[in-house]
């Protein structure tokens, strides 16, 4: 797995829960001591391993851990550049909703060996969509369940989620946008903000 | 029904070119303006331009000599490239197209000075058309930052974890002292350089039988006694080396002066000669030291300066130990030396 997505796992369980808690965590799971390289690749069983080790070491079931990560990687202020990114999609949450379809490409224009899932929206009307993700396995669905509903309160929408698996190995996340404009929402300047 | 009638095109109202080309402006016949987009009049700010001239709004950079409405009209599907008068502001690049009834439509574009631009006006995505992919180019320019950030990063790490390599690859673990790869280094740094100094040539005397008498363990303290005193002795720029087994050698950079070098050996022999508790016993060895001075501009290279030294070793084990021995420059290593000095340390501890 990239080690953007390691990366990612590892700053949010040391920002979540301690940098010793990472630490056993890695230990438990056979990860680098000094933790990943954001742009080193690594084995993909190691990711799931990691996974694994946090619920075990956190007594934690996983999927709420995969949902935290997912608000993690929009709302906390190290993941900032992550968030800029997704708010290029879209205007407002529709838009981006709408951009999802097309975010493993843009992804893949910054890192183009980034693992992305397949994404599939469709409208169902009446501010009701149906997400489908596939990846090479279940779970990432959850992570996009917490980010979704992160970037919604980011675009100030209210929205409603629930996520369910498919048959086929997909994962369903069942959108429901009860009012675009609900809360004030962040900010978004196109200029990148002076560090 | 399909003819060969002329069929009346539909046509395109203001606000529709408006979502279309948010930077556009429209010139009547005589080149006033007489309509922008809504973007184009952000950047515009205050400043009213309707009815003024086009090339007195904007400053004409390419093609050159346009001074006239006439002469702009002609220039109908070249790349105009702009910047308003007055300002410090981006050029634009631009592309007039003649508009009925004898005017003329000019698109502008931030072309790659959008990034500055989109910060100086604080534009935003509605500023631009949903068509035009310069909020893609926005998003791709952060993402690209984002990852030479992370690559910059990275690089730093590595070009640390390398110092840190480097530095174990060039330091005997027993002693911490620097160990014959770095010797090698030094020794050639000063070759090249033409950078006088001296070489001390130490080997430790009675080491075999602590070790033999005492164990390994002993004998491994004894190394690591005799490096802190070595240490101890030497300037911040001076190098001590293990050369394996019981045998270092110091480099002096500019030191050349025998009076002080032979101060030197006479207190480091006195020092190792003392005993050196371990657990219960006291271990007790002595030293042998040859010392070869390299001037300026000598002819011998680092392999010559190092056998000097060891002959100067060799004379003072001959000699009894426990003493130094001074090797005359420029002797070829392998010969006796003509000016050696022994001196030093006759009283030997007994055992």
């Amino acid at each position: 797995m990239h080690g953007l997505i390691n990366r990612s796992l590892q700053n949010f369980l040391s920002d979540s829960y301690g940098v010793e808690a990472w630490q056993a965590i890695a230990a438990r799971a056979g990860a680098p001591a000094e933790g990943f390289e954001a742009m080193l690749n690594y084995d993909d069983a190691l990711t799931w391993s990691v996974l694994d080790a946090a619920a075990a070491h956190l007594v934690k079931a996983r999927a709420t851990l995969l949902e935290d990560m997912g608000t993690y990687l929009v709302s906390h202020p190290r993941m900032h550049r992550l968030r800029r990114l997704l708010r290029f999609g879209g205007v407002g949450f529709v838009d981006f909703l709408h951009s999802l379809d097309r975010l493993p490409e843009r992804a893949r224009l910054a890192v183009p060996d980034l693992e992305m899932p397949v994404l599939d929206l469709e409208e169902q009307g009446n501010g009701s969509f149906q997400l489908t993700v596939r990846f090479e396995r279940q779970g990432l669905g959850l992570v996009l369940v917490g980010l979704l509903r992160a970037m919604a309160d980011d675009f100030g929408a209210l929205v409603c989620l629930d996520h369910a698996g498919a048959p086929d190995g997909a994962e369903v996340i069942a959108i429901e946008v009860v009012e675009v404009r609900f809360a004030e929402g962040r900010a978004f300047a196109l200029a990148t903000p002076a560090p | 029904m399909i003819s060969g009638q002329t069929r009346e095109l539909p046509t395109v109202g203001a606000a529709a070119l408006d979502r279309l080309m948010p930077m556009h402006v429209l010139l009547d016949a005589d080149g006033a303006i007489v309509h922008a987009g809504p973007t184009l009049m952000r950047l515009l700010g205050e400043d009213p331009v309707l009815g003024r001239p086009f090339l007195e709004v904007f400053e004409l950079r390419r093609p050159g000599g346009i001074d006239s409405a006439r002469a702009l009209a002609d220039a109908a599907g070249r790349v105009l490239t702009v910047r308003l008068c007055g300002g410090d502001g981006p050029f634009l690049t631009g592309l007039a197209q003649p508009a009925m009834p004898g005017g003329l439509i000019v698109n502008l574009s931030f072309g790659i000075s959008v990034v500055d631009a989109v910060g100086r006006h604080a534009l935003h995505a509605g500023d631009f058309a949903a068509t035009d992919p310069t909020v893609e180019l926005l998003y791709l320019v952060e993402a690209k930052d984002a990852v030479l950030d992370e690559f910059h990063k990275l690089n730093q790490r590595l070009q640390g974890a390398r110092v840190a390599a480097e530095e174990q690859a060039f330091t005997d673990t027993l002693t911490g002292l620097k160990n014959r790869r770095a010797l090698d280094h030094v020794l050639a740094r000063y070759a090249r350089a033409g950078l006088p100094h001296a070489l001390l040539h130490l080997d430790l005397d009675w080491f075999k039988e602590v070790n033999d008498t005492h164990g390994h363990a002993a004998g491994d303290h004894v190394l690591q006694r005799t490096a802190e005193i070595l240490v101890s002795e030497i300037r911040e720029d001076d190098t001590a080396v293990r050369m394996g087994g019981d045998e270092f050698l110091l480099i002096f950079p500019r030191l050349t002066r025998r009076d002080r070098l032979a101060a030197l050996a006479q207190r480091l022999l006195e020092r190792l000669q003392e005993p050196m508790p371990f657990g219960d016993v006291h271990c007790r060895v002595s030293a042998s030291i040859g010392i070869a001075v390299c001037e300026a501009g000598g002819t011998a290279d680092a392999a010559g300066n190092l056998a000097r030294a060891d002959a100067a070793l060799y004379l003072s084990k001959r000699r009894g130990r426990g003493r130094f021995s001074f090797s005359a420059p420029g002797c070829p290593p392998g010969c006796v030396p003509g000016a050696v000095h022994p001196q030093g340390v006759t009283k030997l501890s007994s055992r």
